[in-house]
């Protein structure tokens, strides 16, 4: 519900006038701190909310707790392979998609073209890594909401996932699977198999979700007409991922600037549309994430039958020293625009590794969206913003 | 525009403003700006209509050692799709740039972010303190000759 401010200067805000009363009876701002331990803040972020009575009138986000200086590890390492498992605990649910960031920039210091079929894999793993962490962004959005169902039907198809990468490198979580250069395994023979079934399992599992929860009354109520974030001061922010396409900014870096082979495949980029609300508001953001996951699908499809015979770690350089230089590359994650600004100084590791992660800057345009919202809409703007304090903070 | 355009555009408007422009053998084509223009800079190529740099990708403080800090802005034009990076050149004496916080939003939280880890002021910045470490840390961090201090309240730093 959208709450309105009628005060009209700094000394009496929010005065109301009482037959009676000789004054006019002024509300006091107050201070209310949400977190860093709050159930909705998915992690260790702590809100600082200033309120006037139920209304938001700001927010002021203080990050850090999760701070381990991911960069200065960077530098400190004594090559560029081994920076890969730092870049794995960024986005800890999307680990596939930072460490294709990360490979693509230095494959690109070091001019180096990698075989098609680690082209492809690549692709597969990181389209189904985005699958899971929308599965992820949606079940806890639910949770927040209020909807505890949806968590545990996204979880299970989730799982499904995790098992093809258990079976391909071992890990579940953090896979340091994507090397510069290569893999660190070949596939399993199985694995066309698996892919191919789980697509079968999971298209069926989209209606289901959006009956259950995209679509539900009591779910549109608490998202629609929440915390809007216009196109404009979307771009202005540098907001990207499913919160700039949920203001309606038809922006994937799939298509616009494309990397590795996406440009090879035919998918759509969903928009925010306003079809229950206003454009750009929270409904919208979480819609698109679940129409991402249809095109995910398709690009797995499409790609997994074109899979090319080869070596998976011909590539994979002995020595890794690229020469002086310096280049910005970026990828687009499940959460966004994820850069890496790699500056070389002709020895075998980085003079400066920066990350542009794609929350913090999501983040950033928090108080933007909460602005004369109910406490309680922050909780949905929130989760609507999709943030791992892993990499807010790194 | 390609990169030798941008760069000769802003050599036309802004004559000394522009130190150094690098457009060939470089991943990312950049042109030097002056640390007290960069904001005039940066208004002009974001709402000029040939460039229309409407996005800043990234920000970042850099340590080139030797007492040299710098800042580097990555831009992108979502109409043209076009890029082109600034930089910017300061010393750890005098640690002063502009801000480019009224110009891109982006650069709020990222500015905040260079101040800490670098040390580098942006001037004319509204909300300039840490955002990363905490509040009373002392040092900044990323610099090439940082020493961890051995204790942070009393308490000691693991390592």
């Amino acid at each position: 519900m959208e709450a309105t401010l009628t005060y009209t200067d700094e000394k009496n805000r929010g005065a109301v006038t009482i037959p009676g009363f000789g004054r006019p009876l002024r509300s006091e701002e107050m201070v209310l701190n949400m977190g860093p331990q709050h159930p909705s803040t998915h992690g260790v972020l702590r809100l600082e909310l200033v309120v006037d009575g139920e209304v938001v009138v700001d927010v002021i986000p203080h990050i850090g707790y999760l701070h381990r200086c991911f960069e200065k590890h960077a530098e400190a390492m004594i090559n560029y392979q081994q920076i890969i498992p730092y870049a794995d605990r960024m986005d800890y649910i999307a680990a596939m998609n930072n460490e294709l960031g990360y490979a693509i920039a230095c494959e690109k210091l070091l001019k180096i073209k990698v075989p098609e079929r680690v082209e492809y894999i690549r692709v597969i793993m990181a389209e189904l890594q985005r699958i899971g962490s929308h599965l992820i962004a949606i079940g806890t959005y639910g949770m927040d909401i209020g909807a505890f169902t949806p968590f545990l039907y996204c979880f299970r198809d989730r799982e499904r996932i995790l098992d093809i990468f258990e079976q391909t490198c071992g890990a579940r979580l953090l896979y340091n699977y994507i090397w510069i250069g290569g893999l660190s395994h070949d596939v399993p023979a199985s694995f066309v198999e698996k892919v191919k079934d789980f697509c079968k399992y999971y298209r069926p599992n989209i209606k289901e979700l959006n009956d259950l929860l995209s679509y539900n009354k009591i779910f549109i109520e608490r998202t629609a007409n929440v915390g809007v974030l216009p196109a404009e001061v979307a771009i202005n922010y540098g907001v990207s991922g499913p919160v700039l396409r949920g203001s309606g900014v038809k922006w994937d870096l799939r298509k616009n600037d494309p990397y590795s082979i996406y440009d090879r495949f035919d998918f759509e980029i969903p928009v925010g549309k306003g079809l229950v609300g206003t454009l750009g508001d929270c409904w919208d953001r979480y819609m698109v994430r679940v129409h991402e996951m249809e095109q995910s699908l398709n690009i797995i499809e499409q790609a997994v039958d074109k899979i090319p015979a080869g070596d998976v770690q011909s590539a994979v350089p002995k020595r890794i020293r690229p020469d002086a230089a310096e280049l910005y590359i970026r990828t687009e994650t499940p959460k966004g625009e994820l850069g890496y600004y790699i500056v070389a100084d002709g020895t075998t590791s980085p003079a400066r590794v920066k990350v542009r992660p794609p929350c913090f800057v999501n983040l950033s345009a928090l108080p933007a969206m909460c602005r004369g919202a109910m406490i309680s809409d922050v909780i949905a703007i929130l989760g609507s913003i999709d943030i791992v304090l892993g990499e807010v903070d790194r | 525009m390609i990169p030798q355009e941008i760069s000769n555009a802003i050599k036309a408007k802004f004559p000394d403003a522009l130190l150094e422009a690098k457009v060939d053998g470089v991943f990312d084509p950049y042109a030097k700006i002056a640390p007290d223009k960069i904001k005039d800079v940066s208004l002009f190529l974001r709402d000029n209509e040939e460039t229309l740099f409407d996005s800043l990708m990234c920000l970042s403080g850099v340590d080139y050692t030797g007492g040299k800090l710098g800042v580097v802005y990555h831009l992108h034009s979502m109409k043209w799709n076009h890029k082109f990076t600034l930089k910017v050149d300061v010393t750890v004496e005098n640690p002063h740039c502009q801000s480019v916080e009224s110009v891109w939003k982006t650069a709020n939280w990222h500015e905040r972010e260079a101040f800490d880890m670098y040390g580098i002021v942006f001037d004319g910045h509204p909300d300039l303190r840490r955002i990363l470490m905490p509040y009373d840390w002392e040092g900044y961090p990323l610099r090439k000759d940082y020493k961890v201090p051995e204790y942070y309240q009393g308490m000691k730093v693991p390592y």
